[in-house]
Protein backbone atom coordinates (compact mmCIF):
# COMPACT_ATOMS: atom_id res chain seq x y z
CA UNK A 1 0.00 0.00 0.00
CA UNK A 2 1.65 3.01 -1.47
CA UNK A 3 -1.20 5.58 -0.12
CA UNK A 4 -3.77 5.27 2.29
CA UNK A 5 -5.46 8.72 0.35
CA UNK A 6 -8.58 8.38 -1.04
CA UNK A 7 -8.94 8.59 -4.99
CA UNK A 8 -10.55 12.29 -4.62
CA UNK A 9 -14.05 13.14 -5.71
CA UNK A 10 -13.80 14.94 -8.83
CA UNK A 11 -15.53 14.27 -11.86
CA UNK A 12 -13.09 11.79 -14.19
CA UNK A 13 -12.58 9.65 -11.25
CA UNK A 14 -16.13 9.48 -10.08
CA UNK A 15 -17.59 8.36 -13.62
CA UNK A 16 -14.47 6.09 -14.07
CA UNK A 17 -14.95 4.45 -10.59
CA UNK A 18 -18.93 3.93 -11.46
CA UNK A 19 -18.20 2.41 -14.78
CA UNK A 20 -15.42 0.28 -14.10
CA UNK A 21 -17.25 -0.92 -11.12
CA UNK A 22 -20.46 -1.60 -12.84
CA UNK A 23 -18.94 -3.23 -15.63
CA UNK A 24 -16.67 -6.00 -13.66
CA UNK A 25 -20.05 -7.01 -11.70
CA UNK A 26 -21.88 -7.14 -15.27
CA UNK A 27 -18.98 -9.19 -16.32
CA UNK A 28 -19.64 -11.33 -13.02
CA UNK A 29 -23.50 -11.63 -13.34
CA UNK A 30 -22.96 -12.78 -16.69
CA UNK A 31 -20.63 -15.63 -16.13
CA UNK A 32 -22.71 -16.61 -13.01
CA UNK A 33 -25.55 -16.58 -15.25
CA UNK A 34 -24.08 -18.59 -17.88
CA UNK A 35 -22.75 -21.27 -15.59
CA UNK A 36 -25.90 -21.62 -13.84
CA UNK A 37 -27.95 -22.00 -16.46
CA UNK A 38 -28.36 -25.59 -16.92
CA UNK A 39 -28.90 -26.59 -13.28
CA UNK A 40 -31.45 -24.04 -13.04
CA UNK A 41 -33.11 -25.06 -15.94
CA UNK A 42 -32.55 -29.16 -15.12
CA UNK A 43 -34.96 -27.77 -11.73
CA UNK A 44 -38.68 -27.35 -13.82
CA UNK A 45 -37.90 -30.60 -15.95
CA UNK A 46 -36.86 -33.04 -13.11
CA UNK A 47 -39.88 -31.55 -11.03
CA UNK A 48 -41.99 -31.68 -13.86
CA UNK A 49 -40.47 -35.73 -14.78
CA UNK A 50 -40.82 -36.46 -10.64
CA UNK A 51 -44.66 -34.96 -10.84
CA UNK A 52 -45.58 -36.77 -13.61
CA UNK A 53 -44.32 -40.62 -12.20
CA UNK A 54 -46.29 -39.45 -9.19
CA UNK A 55 -49.15 -39.07 -10.38
CA UNK A 56 -50.48 -41.16 -13.61
CA UNK A 57 -50.30 -44.61 -13.71
CA UNK A 58 -47.54 -47.12 -14.70
CA UNK A 59 -46.18 -45.91 -17.99
CA UNK A 60 -43.55 -46.02 -20.61
CA UNK A 61 -43.63 -43.55 -22.89
CA UNK A 62 -42.33 -40.18 -22.05
CA UNK A 63 -45.28 -37.96 -21.37
CA UNK A 64 -42.98 -34.78 -21.24
CA UNK A 65 -42.11 -35.09 -25.29
CA UNK A 66 -45.58 -35.63 -26.15
CA UNK A 67 -46.93 -32.97 -24.48
CA UNK A 68 -49.84 -30.44 -25.90
CA UNK A 69 -51.87 -27.66 -25.16
CA UNK A 70 -55.57 -27.09 -26.15
CA UNK A 71 -56.93 -23.31 -27.38
CA UNK A 72 -59.13 -22.69 -25.04
CA UNK A 73 -57.05 -24.02 -21.89
CA UNK A 74 -54.12 -22.19 -23.44
CA UNK A 75 -52.24 -22.08 -19.89
CA UNK A 76 -52.60 -25.81 -18.80
CA UNK A 77 -50.79 -28.10 -20.56
CA UNK A 78 -51.48 -32.05 -21.27
CA UNK A 79 -49.19 -34.81 -20.90
CA UNK A 80 -50.36 -37.97 -22.50
CA UNK A 81 -48.92 -41.30 -20.46
CA UNK A 82 -48.91 -44.61 -22.64
CA UNK A 83 -47.89 -47.93 -21.88
CA UNK A 84 -46.93 -50.16 -24.96
CA UNK A 85 -48.65 -48.00 -27.37
CA UNK A 86 -51.53 -48.06 -25.35
CA UNK A 87 -52.77 -45.02 -23.41
CA UNK A 88 -53.24 -45.16 -19.89
CA UNK A 89 -53.99 -41.84 -18.38
CA UNK A 90 -53.44 -38.07 -18.94
CA UNK A 91 -51.39 -35.42 -16.47
CA UNK A 92 -52.40 -31.92 -16.31
CA UNK A 93 -50.41 -28.91 -15.28
CA UNK A 94 -53.38 -26.63 -14.27
CA UNK A 95 -53.64 -24.05 -11.90
CA UNK A 96 -55.46 -21.74 -9.63
CA UNK A 97 -55.29 -17.83 -8.76
CA UNK A 98 -57.50 -18.46 -5.32
CA UNK A 99 -54.83 -18.92 -3.22
CA UNK A 100 -53.52 -17.08 -0.29
CA UNK A 101 -50.56 -15.83 -2.34
CA UNK A 102 -49.86 -16.56 -5.94
CA UNK A 103 -50.84 -18.81 -8.63
CA UNK A 104 -51.06 -22.45 -7.22
CA UNK A 105 -49.81 -24.87 -10.10
CA UNK A 106 -50.72 -28.57 -9.76
CA UNK A 107 -50.11 -31.38 -11.83
CA UNK A 108 -53.13 -33.77 -11.83
CA UNK A 109 -53.32 -37.11 -13.16
CA UNK A 110 -56.40 -38.73 -14.58
CA UNK A 111 -56.17 -42.79 -15.99
CA UNK A 112 -58.62 -43.19 -18.69
CA UNK A 113 -61.33 -44.00 -17.02
CA UNK A 114 -61.19 -39.80 -16.00
CA UNK A 115 -60.88 -40.87 -12.30
CA UNK A 116 -58.27 -38.71 -10.03
CA UNK A 117 -55.29 -41.22 -10.25
CA UNK A 118 -53.24 -38.92 -7.88
CA UNK A 119 -51.86 -35.12 -7.12
CA UNK A 120 -49.12 -33.29 -6.87
CA UNK A 121 -48.15 -29.69 -5.61
CA UNK A 122 -45.64 -28.09 -8.47
CA UNK A 123 -45.49 -24.61 -6.92
CA UNK A 124 -47.26 -23.07 -4.23
CA UNK A 125 -46.47 -19.93 -2.09
CA UNK A 126 -48.75 -20.66 0.79
CA UNK A 127 -48.13 -19.95 4.21
CA UNK A 128 -45.78 -21.98 5.88
CA UNK A 129 -47.48 -24.82 8.16
CA UNK A 130 -50.48 -23.67 6.90
CA UNK A 131 -51.46 -23.64 3.44
CA UNK A 132 -48.64 -25.35 2.51
CA UNK A 133 -50.39 -28.58 4.22
CA UNK A 134 -52.42 -28.79 1.07
CA UNK A 135 -48.66 -30.71 0.10
CA UNK A 136 -48.90 -33.15 2.34
CA UNK A 137 -50.12 -36.36 1.67
CA UNK A 138 -53.46 -36.54 4.25
CA UNK A 139 -54.32 -33.82 2.18
CA UNK A 140 -53.65 -34.86 -1.27
CA UNK A 141 -54.90 -38.52 -1.00
CA UNK A 142 -58.57 -37.93 -0.74
CA UNK A 143 -58.65 -37.45 -4.33
CA UNK A 144 -57.39 -40.50 -5.44
CA UNK A 145 -59.42 -42.87 -7.13
CA UNK A 146 -61.84 -40.34 -7.25
CA UNK A 147 -64.45 -39.67 -10.37
CA UNK A 148 -65.01 -35.83 -9.96
CA UNK A 149 -68.82 -36.77 -12.22
CA UNK A 150 -69.92 -37.97 -8.61
CA UNK A 151 -67.28 -36.45 -6.08
CA UNK A 152 -67.65 -32.86 -5.99
CA UNK A 153 -64.89 -30.81 -5.67
CA UNK A 154 -65.69 -28.34 -3.33
CA UNK A 155 -64.69 -28.30 0.58
CA UNK A 156 -67.75 -29.44 2.90
CA UNK A 157 -68.12 -25.84 3.85
CA UNK A 158 -69.14 -24.89 0.27
CA UNK A 159 -71.59 -27.84 -0.16
CA UNK A 160 -68.92 -30.30 -1.86
CA UNK A 161 -66.95 -33.71 -0.40
CA UNK A 162 -63.57 -32.74 0.49
CA UNK A 163 -61.99 -32.05 3.64
CA UNK A 164 -60.63 -28.72 4.21
CA UNK A 165 -57.33 -28.41 6.06
CA UNK A 166 -57.92 -26.91 9.04
CA UNK A 167 -57.28 -22.65 9.43
CA UNK A 168 -56.09 -23.15 5.12
CA UNK A 169 -59.42 -23.06 4.26
CA UNK A 170 -58.71 -20.32 1.50
CA UNK A 171 -55.37 -22.76 0.17
CA UNK A 172 -57.82 -25.95 0.08
CA UNK A 173 -60.51 -24.22 -1.92
CA UNK A 174 -57.95 -23.09 -4.59
CA UNK A 175 -56.35 -26.92 -4.74
CA UNK A 176 -60.16 -27.46 -5.69
CA UNK A 177 -60.66 -24.72 -8.15
CA UNK A 178 -57.19 -25.92 -9.53
CA UNK A 179 -58.51 -29.78 -9.78
CA UNK A 180 -61.94 -29.03 -11.51
CA UNK A 181 -60.33 -26.89 -13.50
CA UNK A 182 -58.11 -29.58 -14.87
CA UNK A 183 -61.13 -31.66 -14.80
CA UNK A 184 -62.81 -29.41 -17.27
CA UNK A 185 -60.11 -29.38 -19.35
CA UNK A 186 -60.04 -33.11 -19.57
CA UNK A 187 -63.88 -33.45 -20.53
CA UNK A 188 -63.24 -30.43 -23.17
CA UNK A 189 -60.10 -30.78 -24.20
CA UNK A 190 -58.91 -34.02 -24.26
CA UNK A 191 -57.00 -35.44 -28.09
CA UNK B 1 -7.53 -9.52 17.04
CA UNK B 2 -9.48 -11.54 19.26
CA UNK B 3 -12.09 -13.90 17.24
CA UNK B 4 -13.73 -15.00 20.62
CA UNK B 5 -14.10 -11.56 21.52
CA UNK B 6 -15.25 -11.01 17.88
CA UNK B 7 -17.60 -14.14 17.88
CA UNK B 8 -19.12 -12.66 21.13
CA UNK B 9 -19.62 -9.09 19.42
CA UNK B 10 -21.21 -10.58 16.65
CA UNK B 11 -23.58 -12.58 18.16
CA UNK B 12 -24.49 -11.23 21.58
CA UNK B 13 -22.82 -7.59 22.49
CA UNK B 14 -23.51 -6.05 18.93
CA UNK B 15 -26.24 -8.19 17.53
CA UNK B 16 -27.23 -7.11 13.78
CA UNK B 17 -30.53 -7.89 15.23
CA UNK B 18 -31.42 -8.14 18.69
CA UNK B 19 -29.20 -5.17 19.56
CA UNK B 20 -29.01 -2.61 16.16
CA UNK B 21 -32.00 -3.53 15.22
CA UNK B 22 -30.73 -4.17 11.31
CA UNK B 23 -32.18 -5.86 8.71
CA UNK B 24 -36.03 -6.08 10.38
CA UNK B 25 -37.61 -6.94 7.00
CA UNK B 26 -36.39 -10.34 6.10
CA UNK B 27 -36.18 -11.17 10.11
CA UNK B 28 -40.44 -10.46 10.45
CA UNK B 29 -40.78 -11.85 7.22
CA UNK B 30 -39.20 -15.23 6.51
CA UNK B 31 -39.02 -16.60 10.19
CA UNK B 32 -42.40 -18.55 9.68
CA UNK B 33 -39.64 -22.14 10.50
CA UNK B 34 -36.57 -22.54 11.63
CA UNK B 35 -35.13 -23.45 8.00
CA UNK B 36 -36.06 -20.58 6.10
CA UNK B 37 -34.90 -18.61 8.64
CA UNK B 38 -31.53 -20.66 8.77
CA UNK B 39 -31.46 -20.11 4.93
CA UNK B 40 -31.85 -16.95 4.70
CA UNK B 41 -29.55 -15.75 7.52
CA UNK B 42 -26.68 -17.62 5.39
CA UNK B 43 -27.26 -16.29 2.22
CA UNK B 44 -26.80 -12.78 4.06
CA UNK B 45 -23.77 -13.86 5.36
CA UNK B 46 -22.62 -15.38 2.26
CA UNK B 47 -23.23 -11.40 0.28
CA UNK B 48 -21.78 -9.67 3.31
CA UNK B 49 -18.63 -11.60 3.19
CA UNK B 50 -18.48 -11.13 -0.12
CA UNK B 51 -19.54 -7.06 0.02
CA UNK B 52 -17.01 -6.88 3.09
CA UNK B 53 -14.41 -8.42 1.48
CA UNK B 54 -14.47 -6.46 -2.21
CA UNK B 55 -15.46 -3.37 -0.41
CA UNK B 56 -12.19 -3.36 2.39
CA UNK B 57 -9.96 -4.34 -1.24
CA UNK B 58 -10.80 -1.31 -3.06
CA UNK B 59 -11.96 1.20 -0.32
CA UNK B 60 -9.28 3.90 -1.39
CA UNK B 61 -10.32 3.81 -5.28
CA UNK B 62 -13.72 4.70 -3.98
CA UNK B 63 -13.97 8.59 -4.14
CA UNK B 64 -16.26 9.67 -0.98
CA UNK B 65 -18.78 11.52 -2.65
CA UNK B 66 -20.27 8.21 -5.26
CA UNK B 67 -19.24 5.46 -1.97
CA UNK B 68 -22.88 4.32 -2.17
CA UNK B 69 -23.50 3.52 -5.24
CA UNK B 70 -20.57 2.02 -5.61
CA UNK B 71 -21.51 -0.59 -2.56
CA UNK B 72 -25.02 -0.92 -3.76
CA UNK B 73 -23.59 -2.05 -7.19
CA UNK B 74 -21.14 -4.48 -5.32
CA UNK B 75 -23.53 -5.57 -3.02
CA UNK B 76 -26.28 -6.06 -5.72
CA UNK B 77 -24.13 -8.29 -7.57
CA UNK B 78 -23.34 -10.66 -4.69
CA UNK B 79 -26.99 -10.66 -4.12
CA UNK B 80 -27.99 -11.69 -7.90
CA UNK B 81 -25.35 -14.23 -7.91
CA UNK B 82 -26.53 -15.86 -4.75
CA UNK B 83 -29.78 -15.79 -6.39
CA UNK B 84 -28.90 -17.63 -9.16
CA UNK B 85 -27.05 -19.98 -7.02
CA UNK B 86 -29.75 -20.80 -5.26
CA UNK B 87 -32.23 -21.08 -7.86
CA UNK B 88 -30.16 -24.02 -9.44
CA UNK B 89 -28.82 -25.73 -6.29
CA UNK B 90 -31.51 -25.41 -3.91
CA UNK B 91 -34.81 -24.94 -5.30
CA UNK B 92 -36.99 -25.27 -2.76
CA UNK B 93 -35.62 -23.16 -0.39
CA UNK B 94 -34.81 -20.29 -3.34
CA UNK B 95 -39.01 -21.18 -3.71
CA UNK B 96 -39.91 -20.85 -0.31
CA UNK B 97 -38.24 -17.33 0.38
CA UNK B 98 -38.84 -15.51 -2.54
CA UNK B 99 -38.66 -12.47 -3.00
CA UNK B 100 -37.03 -11.78 -0.14
CA UNK B 101 -33.59 -12.90 -1.43
CA UNK B 102 -33.18 -10.05 -4.11
CA UNK B 103 -34.25 -7.85 -1.39
CA UNK B 104 -31.25 -8.40 0.91
CA UNK B 105 -30.01 -5.55 -1.30
CA UNK B 106 -31.59 -3.27 0.72
CA UNK B 107 -31.13 -5.29 4.12
CA UNK B 108 -29.25 -2.16 5.96
CA UNK B 109 -27.02 -5.05 8.08
CA UNK B 110 -24.96 -5.22 4.46
CA UNK B 111 -24.97 -2.15 3.67
CA UNK B 112 -24.46 -0.88 7.10
CA UNK B 113 -21.50 -2.76 7.65
CA UNK B 114 -20.00 -1.44 4.15
CA UNK B 115 -20.37 2.08 5.09
CA UNK B 116 -19.55 1.59 9.00
CA UNK B 117 -16.98 -0.87 8.68
CA UNK B 118 -15.34 -2.41 5.27
CA UNK B 119 -14.54 0.81 3.88
CA UNK B 120 -12.57 2.07 6.88
CA UNK B 121 -11.09 -1.58 8.11
CA UNK B 122 -8.43 -3.68 6.67
CA UNK B 123 -9.10 -6.99 4.59
CA UNK B 124 -8.91 -9.06 6.75
CA UNK B 125 -10.21 -7.29 9.98
CA UNK B 126 -13.41 -6.56 7.47
CA UNK B 127 -13.58 -10.54 6.09
CA UNK B 128 -13.83 -11.75 10.18
CA UNK B 129 -16.46 -8.63 10.77
CA UNK B 130 -18.67 -10.00 7.53
CA UNK B 131 -18.22 -13.46 9.16
CA UNK B 132 -19.42 -12.73 12.79
CA UNK B 133 -21.72 -10.06 12.36
CA UNK B 134 -23.24 -12.69 9.03
CA UNK B 135 -23.06 -15.39 11.65
CA UNK B 136 -25.23 -12.97 14.42
CA UNK B 137 -27.95 -12.63 11.86
CA UNK B 138 -28.28 -16.16 11.21
CA UNK B 139 -28.14 -16.93 14.85
CA UNK B 140 -31.14 -14.36 15.59
CA UNK B 141 -32.85 -15.73 12.39
CA UNK B 142 -32.94 -19.02 13.32
CA UNK B 143 -33.63 -18.61 16.79
CA UNK B 144 -36.90 -16.64 15.86
CA UNK B 145 -37.93 -19.20 13.13
CA UNK B 146 -37.40 -21.99 15.70
CA UNK B 147 -39.38 -20.17 18.03
CA UNK B 148 -42.26 -19.74 16.15
CA UNK B 149 -42.45 -23.27 14.15
CA UNK B 150 -42.06 -24.71 17.77
CA UNK B 151 -45.33 -22.60 19.04
CA UNK B 152 -46.87 -22.25 15.62
CA UNK B 153 -46.98 -25.59 14.17
CA UNK B 154 -45.44 -28.27 16.79
CA UNK B 155 -42.50 -28.62 14.62
CA UNK B 156 -38.49 -28.21 14.52
CA UNK B 157 -36.89 -28.21 11.00
CA UNK B 158 -39.41 -29.52 9.48
CA UNK B 159 -39.58 -32.51 12.69
CA UNK B 160 -42.99 -33.02 13.98
CA UNK B 161 -42.90 -33.56 17.55
CA UNK B 162 -46.69 -33.30 18.22
CA UNK B 163 -49.57 -35.47 16.59
CA UNK B 164 -50.85 -34.88 13.20
CA UNK B 165 -54.17 -33.32 14.69
CA UNK B 166 -52.74 -31.59 17.90
CA UNK B 167 -53.91 -27.48 18.04
CA UNK B 168 -50.97 -25.27 17.70
CA UNK B 169 -50.61 -21.52 18.06
CA UNK B 170 -51.45 -20.80 14.64
CA UNK B 171 -50.56 -16.91 15.42
CA UNK B 172 -46.85 -17.62 15.47
CA UNK B 173 -46.91 -18.34 12.22
CA UNK B 174 -48.26 -15.86 10.63
CA UNK B 175 -47.48 -12.30 10.55
CA UNK B 176 -48.57 -10.56 14.28
CA UNK B 177 -45.90 -14.03 15.56
CA UNK B 178 -43.06 -12.36 14.18
CA UNK B 179 -43.36 -9.14 16.32
CA UNK B 180 -44.61 -10.76 19.36
CA UNK B 181 -41.80 -13.55 19.32
CA UNK B 182 -39.59 -11.19 18.06
CA UNK B 183 -40.32 -8.57 21.23
CA UNK B 184 -40.09 -11.19 23.50
CA UNK B 185 -36.47 -12.55 22.32
CA UNK B 186 -35.31 -9.01 22.32
CA UNK B 187 -36.03 -8.57 25.42
CA UNK B 188 -35.19 -11.95 27.16
CA UNK B 189 -31.48 -10.62 25.38
CA UNK B 190 -31.57 -7.25 27.07
CA UNK B 191 -32.00 -9.25 30.10
CA UNK B 192 -29.29 -11.27 29.77
CA UNK B 193 -26.83 -9.09 28.31
CA UNK B 194 -27.52 -4.97 29.77
CA UNK B 195 -26.97 -4.75 33.63
CA UNK B 196 -30.09 -2.76 35.66
CA UNK B 197 -29.57 0.94 34.29
CA UNK B 198 -29.17 3.19 38.06
CA UNK B 199 -32.08 5.01 39.15
CA UNK B 200 -34.82 3.86 36.60
CA UNK B 201 -34.12 6.32 33.77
Amino acid sequence: MASKKKLASTFPNMVIVLTVVALTSALALSLTNISTLKARQMVEVKRTLEALKEVLPEFNNDPSIEKYSVENFAEMEFYPAKKGGQPVGTAIKTYSDKGFSERIWLMVGFDEGNKVHNISVLKQRETPGLGTKIKEPKFRNQFAGKDPASFTLKVKKDGGDVDAITAATISSRAFCDAVSKAYRALSGGKR
Amino acid sequence: MNLLKELHRGLIKENAVFVLLLGMCPTLAVTGSAMNGLGMGLASTAVLLGSNMVISLIKNLIPDKVRIPVFIVIIASFVTIIDLIMAAYTPDLHEELGIFIPLIVVNCVILGRAEAFASKNSFLASLVDGFVMGLGFTFALTLLGSVREILGAGSLFNWKFVSEDATTILLFILQPGAFIALGFLIAFVNKLTKKKIQGGE
